[in-house]
């Protein structure tokens, strides 16, 4: 329900400047994801959201308020640890209603709410468990419920699902997309190092790196037009082709980057070489061949592998699926 | 060695090699622990004195209760049970002990807090304040005897001055304070200790589920109350059960503070006297096991009330 605006946020910790300076905008109820390496600031550009953490220079603005000053309970936030940081000591339901009690809510109101938000997240049968007795997704289910009974106004998810299994993860990231679908007007903000959470959840995609932000956009807008060398190589799966050299300077870049789908193999192409692995996924496979660039380029091709290790295969590019940038980074128009 | 272990299992293998590493350990303990305990519970039966402790012969229970029936008809009960001295040192140590590990646990609570916060120098405060701790009981005793001391003594001096006391008090000396002298530099000695204790318990607690509670808008007291303590009890419990086991067999404190002072004599005090300085050895030894006895009762008591978690899986 809010709409966050941050103009020139900076935060350093005594002479180290994690955040150098964001202008960012994130709609009422738009899902937008941070996303970067370890260490680029998005866990601290949240906690200054948060506010957790105290922003050193710059303005942070709720629907058009200043909330610099303004303390966390305060912002109408709600926010989704890591470790999720339950209450041991507390039953599920406890853990939920423990802000509502201090608010001095009636208990028939915080009955009514915790039970609803358990029954979204079918945790209503936990009510009467401890943390600990609770597997890690229905902790972190638990953390959920605590944040929708707040009714916030933004909701904070700091790497949710660092902490469960491949398979919970991929369930857990349909529940929270599902979750964002029936609490459409509530803004949220997703910090991840996963490219494909925040390719799947996003509304919109942060790009951080080293405390600045690189580009923000749609998912399909930061695959298909990355503005700088970095973004594109961190956003699809697997990792964007990077040519030099020869390669690049055919195409007047000083890097030449290619998606692995765009790719194909074709009868004759300056592109050649042996094929030295191949990945079977099943619906579909990879080929990495050595063409004499850098590393091997990969190409993804449909259905089973059908060309075997060691033989010669020539590659070429879709036409219109070359993307070009200079010695900056930058991309060449 | 294949033909040595041949016929048993990885289990029986693994609880072999874990004996053996216990096995000194439970050896030193049974010669530490284990069997003074049992020869202080056997002279406790017998009628041993300190110049012939072999000698002693076998006499029952008359060490803690024995009943002579005179000619006249009188009935005279004797034994410790029914000593005067020592039931006051019982009341003694109690006392002590109760009101010291209070105040050390509060204290020791406030300035865990204190160093659990942020701050420059921590490092250097967490050091400094173990200091009490770490100077031997009878330095800190003959220190503060000085400082107490009725004539020359800088409390005396500093409280004068101040006005606070119109004539100077002979603060080991009397009757009337020198419970409160003990009390004082037992809890001045062993806050530090149980500060650290606590502290180590305050670090287990993840630091966001503070955030967490920041976020719900709990205020700083509501914290403590709803969350720290019911976090660190099991850590502050274990804390307690070892000063309170100390405070039961406090010795050095009151011997070097207050000598023979019957305000102070606690059950240790009581029980080195009778063996050595009364020659009524059995006597002590009868003393001593008893104070056994209450310290085994009191911590069985607090386990069981408490329900303390030794096993440390609370902590989760």
């Amino acid at each position: 329900m809010a709409k966050i605006e941050l103009k020139n946020v900076t935060k350093s910790y005594g002479a180290v400047q994690v955040i150098k300076g964001i202008d960012l905008t994130i709609e009422k109820g738009e899902f937008m994801v941070f996303v970067g390496p370890s260490g680029c600031g998005k866990s601290t550009l949240l906690r200054l959201i948060s506010g957790l953490e105290e922003i050193t220079t710059g303005d942070m603005l709720f629907d058009g308020e200043r909330v610099n000053n303004l303390i966390p309970s305060k912002r109408g936030i709600a926010m989704v640890f890591q470790s999720y940081a339950l209450y041991p000591h507390m039953k599920v339901y406890d853990n939920m209603a423990f802000g509502m009690k201090l608010d001095k809510t009636s208990d028939a109101e915080i009955r009514k709410r915790v039970e609803n938000a358990a029954k979204l997240l079918q945790i209503d049968h936990l009510l009467d468990r401890l943390p600990k007795q609770l597997s890690g997704g229905q902790r972190q289910r638990v953390a959920i419920g605590r944040a929708i009974v707040r009714d916030p106004r933004v909701f904070l998810f700091d790497e949710p699902l660092s902490n469960l299994d491949a398979a919970l993860r991929v369930q857990t990231r349909l529940e929270i997309a599902k979750l964002h679908h029936s609490m459409s007007n509530v803004t949220m903000i997703y910090v991840t190092h996963d490219q494909v959470e925040a390719m799947t959840l996003a509304d919109r995609i942060a790009v951080l790196r080293d405390g600045r932000l690189e580009q923000a956009g749609t998912p399909a807008e930061l695959y298909e037009h990355p503005n700088s060398l970095f973004v594109a190589g961190f956003i699809g799966s697997p990792k964007m082709n990077f040519l030099t050299g020869k390669f690049a300077e055919a195409e007047g870049c000083t890097t030449l980057g290619v998606r692995s789908e765009h790719l194909e193999v074709v009868d004759n192409s300056p592109w050649t070489g042996e094929v030295l692995h191949v990945e079977d996924l099943g619906s579909d496979h990879f080929l990495f061949v050595e063409i004499g660039s850098d590393e091997p380029v990969i190409v993804r091709r449909p259905g089973k592998a059908t060309i075997p290790v060691g033989t010669r295969v020539s590659i070429a590019p879709k036409p219109g699926h070359l993307y070009r940038f200079d010695k900056d980074g930058k991309p060449v128009r | 060695m294949a033909t040595n272990t041949g016929g048993l299992s990885l289990t029986q293998q693994r609880q072999r090699a874990a004996f053996w590493f216990i096995a000194p350990m439970l050896a030193a303990l049974f010669f530490v622990a284990a069997w003074p305990l049992i020869r202080t519970i056997w002279f406790s039966l017998t009628n041993t004195a300190l110049s012939d402790l072999y000698g002693g012969e076998w006499i029952g229970f008359d060490n803690y209760l024995s009943l002579r029936i005179l000619e006249s008809g009188r009935w005279i009960w004797r034994g410790t049970l029914v000593d005067p001295a020592w039931w006051n040192a019982v009341w003694n140590t109690v006392r002590f002990a109760f009101v010291s590990v209070f105040f050390e646990t509060v204290l020791g609570l406030i300035v865990a807090l204190v160093l659990n916060a942020e701050f420059k120098g921590r490092g250097i405060v967490r050091a400094a304040i173990l200091i009490p701790w770490a100077i031997p009981t009878i330095v800190s005793a003959k220190m503060w005897a000085w400082m107490l001391n009725d004539q020359f003594g800088i409390i005396n001096d500093i409280m004068l001055n101040l006005g606070l006391i119109d004539q100077k008090i002979a603060w080991t000396a009397s009757t009337e304070t020198a419970m409160y002298a003990v009390l004082m530099v037992d809890i001045w000695k062993t806050t530090p200790f149980m500060a650290l204790l606590i502290l180590a318990g305050l670090q287990m607690v993840p630091r966001d589920i503070y955030e967490a509670a920041k976020l719900d808008g709990v205020n700083p007291v509501k914290v403590f109350f709803r969350i720290t303590l019911p976090l660190i009890r099991p850590a502050l419990a274990v804390a307690i059960i070892f000063r309170m086991l100390d405070a039961l067999r406090i010795f050095d404190l009151v011997y070097v503070l207050t000598p023979n002072s019957a305000a102070t004599k606690t059950m240790s005090v009581i029980s080195r006297e009778n063996m050595i300085d009364f020659d009524k050895f059995a006597y002590g030894a009868a003393q001593s096991t008893l104070l056994f006895a209450i310290i085994a009762v009191f911590v069985s008591l607090y386990i069981w009330l408490g329900k303390v978690d030794f096993s440390g899986e609370g902590q989760r």
